[in-house]
């Protein structure tokens, strides 16, 4: 662990990071206005980016349901779900706002294909299974994420998980009792549910990111308390929540090598594919293209709707204006 | 033309190679007139709830179609909400159709086991969404009607019937204001806005007419006190529709060719689509729990 | 010419709800709108979509003079030390209940 001075490092920069890391050792919240190393700022805008991006191209595998969902209930609980995922992209863009990045930079980034967001969202939703399976999986896995994002040291970002970790509740349970109902249900439903764990299990594994032994940011991230806990850490807390919940409703995880460790008290597994993992990321997962292009498409088809709603409180401007 | 008056039998029957004996033509056609106005029981006030019901499912499954693809995140969540709002009203409206009917039909099965021949829905909620300036139009018309009507569906001697329209009256006062809202920043917005809002409010119109189209439905449940006969609104309607209109520079289109026909289940080439969609896992698995 | 109006540029609104009639109106957070009526829609829909809130505050957020951090010792550790201004800081005789 190194901090290498910048070039442009003077001796006023040393005492002020002193005293920023001294705050946020004693616990403290750095807010906006706050001096903070050019870093911090930079990884929080990289971290909080891929994270609003992933709420709103989360919306699109879910939403692929919606007008599908098979029964009344299902599908206001669905739409409410993804609607509180555009809800979370919302605050979170707004939170890096405050680092002084604008929402539109940061969709001109997604847009251009540059930006990074959760790689899992670039698998697609086959069956109705798949959407019990992702609220038990992957909102399951945000929560453990985002649990301790929490307590970031970053007052907005904190503030914003604190807002979503609330909502992210009600869509782990959503998913769990889809996915509970459907385990009781025909011989149909149980082998649409074991498919659909089948193909989510290691791409939610895969969603707390590489191993720490090739995590680059790691050990500042966790010093500036942007990351409470490693990778791994987290991994290990998802999947020892997670084999209990499927022994409960009888549903088989895909890996042969997933055993209690007794002495440990913790559920070890197999080893997760990186290759796939890192080829996703880097573009080569099923649908990267396809997702990008839907939300862009969103924003394109969005422009003139944007631009008539400025034209008009413009004008609306002028005219209180003329009148007084 | 309308489908107010009797429609004609069909030229061919179905098993003609093996010909029964036939009622007198006169007496299936008395059949057939009961099956137009009331044709999934033969109950007006079933009849009614399935309209206002229908209304509300199809245009809430229209709306969540933009999920993920609105033009800014914002309305994203508010198209999702108007969305939610109809379908839980629809859900409300369908539970008590089904306890009404009394043949033990949940809200699920009547949503998800009619054909579109037996949904009541008018023809402007099944249109296929269009670009935005449809879709805010659409839900401006609706609203405008929706808005009077639950006013008076609060004082309904069907007290269940009263309790979701006093609540579906808040939640459409509120479609309303957010559809207004748009139709005024549309129309008074850019020249691509105005003219794509004008289009859109010329394409609709043919169908704002079925809002409030009414039949022996009407008649019967107005006479009861369960409903307001929904003719009545017509002016109301469109005195509200004529105000946003103008404040949004937008020229109310003549009158011409209208539409008519959901009310009894006659609809257009879209709702079809909209069922099969809507419907297509349920009767997969007929029986299933979900 | 898309770029310049992703909404992101409108103006910023910060948003204060009201749980409860009597409690104090809390900041929840911020949104961006082009006027008061979409700024109140907006923050409706993305604030208020659990219930809870009887009432909604949208204020331009550069309408808003904040303290600045460098300000936070003049301003603010004089009135955390006047310690009379607390209760506490009185002693009462045993048994008297001032209110
Ligand atoms: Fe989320
Ligand atoms: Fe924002
Ligand atoms: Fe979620």
């Amino acid at each position: 662990m190194t901090m290498t001075p910048t070039v442009q490092s003077t001796p006023e920069d040393a005492t002020k990071l002193a005293a920023f890391e001294a705050r946020i050792a004693a616990g403290e919240h750095i807010e906006p206005k706050d001096w903070m190393p050019e870093r911090y700022r930079r990884q929080l805008i990289r971290m909080m980016s891929q994270h609003a991006h992933s709420e709103c191209v989360g919306m699109l595998p879910e939403g692929n349901w919606i007008t599908r969902a098979p029964s009344l209930r299902r599908k206001m609980t669905l739409l409410a779900k993804v609607q509180d995922e555009a809800g979370h992209g919302h605050y979170i863009y707004c939170a890096t706002e405050t680092l002084g990045v604008s929402r539109d930079e940061l969709l001109d980034e997604l847009h251009a294909g540059k930006a990074k967001y959760s790689s899992i969202f670039n698998y697609p939703t086959l069956t109705w299974a798949d959407i019990g399976v992702i609220g038990w999986f992957v909102d399951g896995a945000a929560i453990v994420n985002q649990t301790v994002l929490a307590k970031a040291s970053y007052g907005p970002y904190a503030r914003a998980m604190i807002r979503i970790c609330k909502e992210e509740n009600f869509h782990k349970r959503q998913g769990y009792e889809i996915c509970a109902v459907m385990s009781q249900g025909t011989d149909a439903q149980k082998a649409m549910l074991q498919d659909a764990v089948n193909r989510w299990w290691w791409p939610s594994l895969m969603m707390f990111g590489p191993p720490d032994s090739a995590s680059s940011n790691s050990d500042e991230l966790l010093r500036w308390k942007v990351k409470r806990y490693t990778n791994d850490e987290l991994r290990q807390r998802f999947v020892n929540l997670t084999v209990p919940q499927a022994q409960a409703i009888n549903v088989a995880l895909p890996d042969p090598d997933l055993a209690y460790d007794p002495t440990s008290g913790s559920w070890r597994f197999g080893a997760i594919d990186w290759n796939e993992f890192w080829a996703v990321v880097k573009g080569h997962g099923p649908l990267n293209r396809e997702r990008v292009a839907a939300r862009k498409a969103a924003h394109d088809d969005g422009a003139w709707v944007r631009a008539a709603a400025e034209a008009h409180a413009a004008k609306r401007a002028a005219r209180s204006t003329a009148a007084a | 033309m309308g489908y107010g008056t009797l429609p004609d039998e069909p030229e061919f029957g179905a098993g003609s190679d093996a010909p029964a004996p036939v009622a007198p033509l006169s007496d299936r056609a008395a059949k057939v007139v009961r099956t137009a106005t009331s044709g999934i029981a033969d109950n007006p006030h079933v009849e009614y709830l399935l309209r206002l019901a229908d209304d509300r499912l199809i245009l809430g499954q229209r709306l969540s179609e933009w999920c993920g693809h609105a033009p800014i995140l914002e309305e994203d969540i508010a198209l999702a909400n108007i969305a939610l709002d109809l379908i839980g009203e629809a859900s409300l409206l369908l539970a008590h159709a089904g306890e009404l009917e009394g043949h033990g039909r949940t809200n699920d099965q009547l949503a998800y086991f009619r054909d579109e021949t037996a949904f009541r829905n008018v023809q402007l909620v099944e249109l296929p969404n269009g670009d935005f300036a449809e879709t805010i139009a659409r839900v401006f018309f609706f609203s405008a009607l929706q808005v009077p009507l639950l006013e008076q569906l609060e004082r309904s001697t069907d007290a269940t019937l009263a309790g979701i329209a006093a609540k579906a009256r808040k939640e459409a006062t509120y479609h309303l204001r957010h559809a207004g809202d748009w139709m005024l920043k549309l129309g008074d917005g850019t020249d691509e806005s105005h003219a794509r809002l004008q289009r859109a409010v010329e394409h609709l119109w043919p169908y704002v007419h079925e809002l409030t189209w009414g039949d022996a439905v009407d008649d019967a449940l107005a006479a009861s006190g369960v409903a307001a006969d929904v003719r009545l609104l017509a002016g109301a309607w469109r005195s509200s529709v004529e105000r946003v209109a103008q404040a949004a520079t937008i020229a109310l289109p003549a009158d011409g060719w209208k539409a008519t026909g959901g009310r009894i289940g006659r609809h257009t080439e879209h709702l079809g689509h909209v069922l099969a969609e809507l419907q297509s896992l349920t009767r997969a698995h007929p029986g299933a729990t979900w | 010419m898309a770029n310049e109006t992703t909404g992101s540029q409108w103006p910023l609104w910060e948003v204060f709800t009201q749980a409860e009639t009597g409690d104090p109106h809390e900041h929840a957070g911020s949104l961006h709108a082009v006027d008061g009526e979409q700024a109140i829609q907006n923050a409706r829909d993305v604030f208020g979509r659990r219930g809870k809130v009887v009432s909604l505050w949208v204020v331009p957020a550069e309408a808003i003079v904040a303290s600045v951090p460098s300000d936070a010792g003049p301003m603010f550790e004089p009135g955390n030390e006047a310690a009379y201004r607390h209760p506490q800081f009185y002693k009462v005789p045993r048994g008297v209940r001032i209110y």
